[in-house]
């Protein structure tokens, strides 16, 4: 029996880690959310954005969460506290975004996804592309729930079957139907340059880009 | 809801911002870098005689804009108008030099008899970093390291700082002096909170560029610009909006009059960012329920009244002149926007407030 999921921990506090509390917050779970410093920087904004979440540090939120979602700068993957993430559900949301992560090659080697690049480092967690094609304002405006007409998808990328189920539960809790699209190196085909980069379809049409 | 301030009509301020976008002449044929800034010069004129209040010029450096330093063609302006006031939108202060920036806008309000204002910001490109030899990663300190000495140059008395980006200054004073004694000047934001909560530490007002997607998620922002003010002691400022838009006669006048320069300039800047092509369709829905203004005077009225309302602004503007549209057609939408978008959406806020009250 995988974990039942209560818990969403949310590494990054920006536009896309407020937006993923507040539909998580809606969801009904229980959200620590983090940004690069400690949690007093980010109490307020949390606050009044996203009230119920729990603001804390990266450490504390990584050990708390069911499942961990990265959705802080590519380019500071470094910074994840890997050794609390053994054995955890992480969801990698985070795209290798030039103006804001430098000219980084390492990032932009098109042999490799970048998700690759974050399970290497988190050699111990179960990582998961998702929640990365979709532009935050997206996200929160197209939102609902399921069997609503014109729902949206997320594509997700993962190699364990078991991952990706509970993260298309997830997903489906959120507000947006699920699309596993195979293996944590497909999530190539998500990122920035790519067919799914962006897209805000439904399920079917985000299926004919991808599969 | 958190909102009760409730701004009356006639303190609403409504302004026109531009890129330089080279517009097309007369012949369909795209205008030169140069003659897309004198275009700029006719429409600040043209939207001075109509009495907009505000025109905002970006910084920008690439072959798609002509305005790479707003200043100078703010000059230009400024000795061709009376009342309108003259902005940046934004100056990119990350790669700038704060006491140079003030002392251009100073200069600008010289020559404007006290009109100039600053609209500082991240910018929404990057290329200025490498042009002026700045890391990308070191974004947040150059900003806030910047920042910190522009308040401190804005209040015209003598400076003392020191940081890392930038040699220190040792009670130095900077010229010349505005005859207020202070240059208007905010901070321009896109989603990120902490952008909000630095622009209340510091008690700049707040520009909100809301670019794509409902403006009803920035409701909590300005709550939480009006929260963090508190918490720092400081005061909160006006709060205003920035959106694209476009107006012609009809809705589908403007809508098939934008379209096509919409889309180029649209996937243009999406081939550097991996951005898919961007199809009708979702030109369509960005205009029915996000934040592209494009449509008939009445249309557009509706959705920034809707805006100015929901988020209970003091100030609209609205960028305009995307993409390669006909020069006639941009002088035709900022009529339109003096003579007729102006005053309905006063109109519509006063009895939106009036319901309410
Ligand atoms: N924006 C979107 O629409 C979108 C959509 C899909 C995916 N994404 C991806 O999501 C990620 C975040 O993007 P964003 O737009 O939300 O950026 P953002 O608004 O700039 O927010 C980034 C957040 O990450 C935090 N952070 C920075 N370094 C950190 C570290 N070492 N540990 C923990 N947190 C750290 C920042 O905190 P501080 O303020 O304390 O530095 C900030 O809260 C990026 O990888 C992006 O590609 C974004």
């Amino acid at each position: 029996m995988p974990k039942q999921i209560h818990t969403i921990s949310i590494l990054g506090a920006g536009k896309l880690g407020i937006t993923i509390a507040q539909l998580a917050l809606k969801a009904g779970y229980r959200v620590y959310i983090a940004g690069s410093g400690s949690e007093d920087k980010i109490r307020l904004s949390v606050s009044i954005l996203a009230p119920g979440a729990v603001p804390t540090t990266t450490e504390h939120a990584a050990q708390m969460g069911d499942i961990v979602i990265l959705a802080l700068p590519l380019g500071k993957y470094r910074t994840i506290p890997s050794r609390k993430l053994k054995e955890k559900l992480v969801i990698d949301a985070m795209n290798y975004w030039w103006e804001v992560d430098g000219n980084a090659d390492a990032l932009k080697n098109p042999q490799t996804s970048t998700s690759e690049i974050v399970q290497q480092y988190l050699p111990d967690a179960r990582v998961v592309k998702a929640i990365s094609h979709m532009g935050y304002h997206h996200l929160r405006d197209e939102a609902q729930a399921a069997g609503a007409q014109n729902r949206k998808a997320l594509a997700i990328a993962g190699n364990h079957r078991s991952d990706v189920e509970q993260v298309s539960e997830f997903i489906d809790r959120l507000g947006f139907d699920p699309l596993p699209i195979g293996e944590l190196h497909n999530g190539r085909q998500l990122e920035p340059g790519h067919a799914a980069f962006g897209a805000n379809l439904s399920k079917d049409s985000l299926a004919s880009l991808l599969l | 809801m958190a909102h009760t301030r409730a701004i009356p009509s006639k303190k609403i301020l409504f302004g026109i911002d531009s890129f330089g976008d080279i517009p097309k002449d007369d012949t369909e044929k795209l205008m030169t870098h140069a003659a897309a800034i004198r275009q700029v010069i006719d429409e600040a004129v043209l939207a001075d005689k109509l009495g907009i209040d505000v025109i905002a010029l970006g910084e920008h450096h690439r072959s798609d804009f002509a305005i790479s330093s707003p200043e100078t063609v703010l000059a230009g302006i400024a000795t061709l108008t009376k009342n309108i006031k003259l902005a940046s939108g934004v100056t990119v202060l990350s790669s700038d030099d704060p006491v140079r920036v003030f002392e251009r806008f100073s200069t600008v309000d010289a020559l404007s008899n006290g009109r100039a204002q600053i609209i500082l910001g991240r910018g929404s490109f990057t290329e200025s970093f490498p042009l002026f030899g700045y890391e990308l990663t070191d974004y947040e300190v150059l900003f806030e390291e910047k920042l910190e000495l522009m308040a401190e140059v804005l209040k015209e008395k003598p400076v003392t700082w020191s940081g890392t980006v930038r040699p220190s200054l040792a009670n130095i004073d900077i010229f010349p002096k505005t005859e207020s004694g202070h240059i208007h000047t905010s901070i321009g934001v896109g989603g990120s909170p902490q952008s909000v909560v630095r622009t209340a530490k510091y008690g700049f007002p707040l520009m909100l560029a809301i670019i794509g997607g409902s403006p009803d998620r920035f409701i909590p922002y300005v709550q939480l610009y009006e929260e963090a003010a508190k918490q720092f002691g400081t005061s909160a400022k006006e709060v205003g909006v920035h959106s694209p838009g476009f107006i012609a006669d009809s809705d589908k006048e403007a809508s098939d009059t934008a379209w096509p320069a919409y889309k180029l300039y649209h996937d243009r800047i999406g081939r550097t960012r991996g951005w898919p092509k961007v199809t009708r369709e979702q030109f369509d829905r960005e205009i029915q329920h996000g934040s592209l203004y494009i449509g008939s005077p009445e249309t557009v009225a509706k959705k920034i009244a809707r805006t100015i309302t929901l988020l209970d602004v003091s100030r609209f503007d609205m960028v305009y002149g995307f993409g390669p549209l006909p020069s006639k057609s941009r002088l035709k939408m900022i009529e339109l926007y003096g003579k007729e978008v102006i005053p309905l959406v006063r109109k519509l806020v006063d009895e939106a407030t009036k319901k309410t009250t």
